[in-house]
């Protein structure tokens, strides 16, 4: 029978069938961070068990991290024990760790791929809900929660109910300027950040199979704000090329097994989805968000809409709330809103092709006078070495941006870097609550190259110069 | 986790309607690295005359004489009679963990919050639904007798009351067997540990290249 990759990953997982769409699944790969393992150690600990396969698991330093001066260590006392009961508990149970001054450090979600310890194929857990963008390659890629991160330590294993099948076909040619960013964005403005509710998302089509791998990354990743747990793209030549080499890949012989045993990975021609989705993506305007959840979100040439013209109440309201809190007036034109700090960078937006985007645009131009601060920090400390190779680093910081170390940094305001109350940020990272860059902080969700446009003219443009 | 069997534990009554998990262990605790050590933090802002911090020490602050379990006659309870739409709120775990490290085992009201009433059984915890006349027949009986202890049979399903009355209550088969066995999910997991090493073995045949380890 015909197989969407989805049932084909999730099938070649089941250990056990617990008979109610239930079942215990094998997990490959295990991603560890400092925020949500601490207490998953500590029951391990309290019921005196082992770790069942202690080397699958590979743990990273990263929400908490500075960003500049890090060889002094990290301030705040409580982020600063954080980070250090990551270090004890790797080293107690000898699980291999990227520590905060190693150069391979970086964003959990960046660094997986980039090492080549996310393979196609693969069940990908970690705690935090951006798993969802190892999917891009070809993997079943979910996040969770405290409690089964223990569960996943101790038995390899997690209990999951089966999610129904969702394929976003997208078709046509994104025009210049144009990215997956911005494909996804407008995605979730189309069916809403419920849409992917109870499914894993496959996204297919022309356009996303002549996009780069970091795009189909930048997708996947927001595959969550779309409601779905997992995101998800077949098996091609570009994945198997951006395999090819890296560190944890697997080599010679056992590689070309590897690949063969990979172009498996994609939907049977026939097979069925629960939902489907079409969607031409050549009219596709670079988009900015207005307010405070991710399907808020408009074309650049387009305007804030009107809290009057929402089809019922209930929307209305929320409109009204989101713009009062963004500070935005009703039918006032995108290209008219005016950031105060730019941030490029997180685990949607932080990889090379997103750097060599926004340096294209910034490149023998000045930050304008308007803007407070402009961040750049690099995903990993790979992405940051291979961006200084390029003279990236200068070229950012010719042009007035800040150049930082690797880290989650103003994605989340968990370190020191964060908007101040009513600070406005165009942000490349991928959500946009209340709250999120800092308290009062108001985000506009954009691509790298609109992020850097916004930097240079003081106000979101239209990239595409048409 | 520890079984339950059976127990036979001093009843502290709480009476208030919709206690919710902030007030079970407030927000400026969660960014503690433990699931242990919440116990003296348990209903904080209830418990004691200030306001607390992550790191203080607890027995130092001065504590509300008025709230019941700072009470001399409820120290030691394990059983905590409750009102409708206990644990309603966030979904933090650490309302149970509280409870728990409190020296809670049993907590009998006539409804709970959803996600609290799974965090609770994961943590050990038995949260008991019992009708709201039940409910008001043990707080009266409470008020009135000093040392007042309620018997929770787990395998029986009943709570019988120091004059010999009986109630019974529900409760999931999966759950029971957890709880009457001491295992949590983790537990129930492992106990399909030969399953997982099947698979394991396979999946390295098939697919070895899955299994370069990190070194
Ligand atoms: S970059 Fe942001 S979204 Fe990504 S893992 Fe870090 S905090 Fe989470």
């Amino acid at each position: 029978m015909s197989q969407t990759l989805y049932d084909k990953l999730w099938q070649s997982h089941v250990v056990r069938d617990e008979g109610d769409g239930t079942a215990l699944l094998y997990i490959d790969r295990h991603l560890v961070h400092e925020v949500t393992s601490p207490q998953a150690f500590e029951g391990l600990r309290e019921a005196n068990r082992p770790v069942w396969r202690i080397a699958t698991n590979l743990a990273v330093a990263d929400h908490n991290v500075p960003t500049t001066n890090r060889e002094n260590g990290i301030e705040d006392p409580i982020s600063r024990l954080q980070v250090e009961t990551l270090d004890a508990n790797c080293a107690q149970y000898g699980i291999t760790e990227f520590d905060m001054m190693d150069s391979r450090q970086g964003i959990v979600h960046v660094i997986g791929p980039e090492q080549g310890a996310t393979l196609p194929g693969m069940t990908v857990v970690c705690g935090d809900s951006h798993t969802s963008t190892h999917g891009a390659l070809a993997t079943l890629a979910f996040g969770i929660g405290t409690s089964e991160v223990e569960h996943v330590l101790a038995t390899q294993c997690v209990l999951q109910q089966k999610a129904k099948n969702m394929r976003i076909n997208v078709i046509g040619e994104l025009a210049a300027g144009v990215t997956g960013k911005d494909l996804v964005l407008a995605i979730i403005g189309n069916i809403g950040t419920a849409g992917g509710t109870g499914c894993a998302i496959e996204f297919s089509g022309s356009v996303v199979r002549t996009m780069s791998m970091e795009q189909r990354m930048s997708m996947c990743n927001m595959a969550i704000e779309a409601g779905a747990r997992s995101g998800m793209v077949g098996v091609d030549d570009i994945t198997i090329d951006y395999l090819k080499g890296r560190p944890y890949a697997p080599h010679g012989d056992l590689w070309d097994k590897a690949v063969e045993n990979w172009r498996n990975l994609v939907s049977d021609e026939d097979s069925i989805f629960d939902k489907e989705i079409e969607m031409d993506a050549s009219d596709l305007e670079p988009q900015v968000t207005w307010g405070t959840s991710p399907e808020m979100v408009c074309s650049i040439s387009g305007t804030v809409p009107d809290p009057k013209n929402a089809e019922d109440a209930v929307k209305s309201e929320a409109w009204q709330r989101a713009l009062d809190y963004m500070g935005l007036e009703a039918n006032m034109l995108i290209s008219d809103i005016r950031p105060d700090k730019v941030f490029i960078g997180s685990c949607t937006n932080s990889r090379i092709e997103d750097l060599r985007a926004a340096a294209a645009v910034v490149e023998g131009k000045q930050v304008a006078g308007s803007i407070s601060q402009a961040l750049v920090v690099p995903g990993s400390g790979l992405v940051m070495r291979q961006a200084e190779s390029e003279g990236l680093d200068k070229i950012f910081l010719d042009a007035g941006f800040e150049w930082r170390e690797p880290g989650c940094s103003m994605c989340l305001a968990m370190n020191a870097d964060r908007l101040e109350p009513g600070e406005r940020c165009a942000s490349t990272s991928n959500r946009n609550f209340e709250g999120r860059q800092g308290y009062g902080g108001r985000t506009h969700l954009v691509s790298p190259a609109m992020a850097a446009a916004a930097a240079i003219a003081g106000h979101f443009t239209d990239i595409c110069g048409s | 986790m520890e079984p339950l069997v059976k127990i036979d534990g001093l009843v502290a009554p709480m009476d208030r309607a919709n206690v919710d998990t902030d007030a079970i262990i407030p927000k400026q605790y969660l960014k503690s690295i433990k699931k242990s050590g919440f116990g003296p933090t348990l209903f904080d802002e209830l418990r004691y005359l200030d306001s607390g911090e992550p790191g203080q020490d607890h027995s130092l602050r001065p504590l509300n004489p008025d709230f019941v379990l700072n009470l001399p006659r409820y120290q030691g309870a394990q059983v905590l009679l409750a009102r409708e739409n206990f644990g309603c709120g966030s979904s933090r775990e650490h309302a149970p963990w509280a409870l728990r490290d409190f020296g809670f085992r049993v907590i009998v009201a006539p409804s709970f919050a959803d996600i609290f009433y799974n965090n609770s059984l994961k943590n050990g915890l038995l949260p008991i639904v019992l009708d709201a006349d039940e409910v008001d027949r043990l707080f009266e009986e409470v008020a009135l007798t000093d040392g007042y202890r309620l018997t929770v049979d787990v395998a029986a399903q009943t709570i019988t009351t120091p004059l010999n009355q009986s109630f019974s209550f529900n409760l999931d088969v999966f759950r029971k067997h957890c709880l009457l066995n001491g295992l949590d999910e983790i537990g129930t997991t492992l106990e399909h540990a030969e399953e997982i090493k099947a698979y394991e073995k396979q999946r390295m045949q098939d697919a070895p290249w899955l299994f370069q380890d990190f070194n």
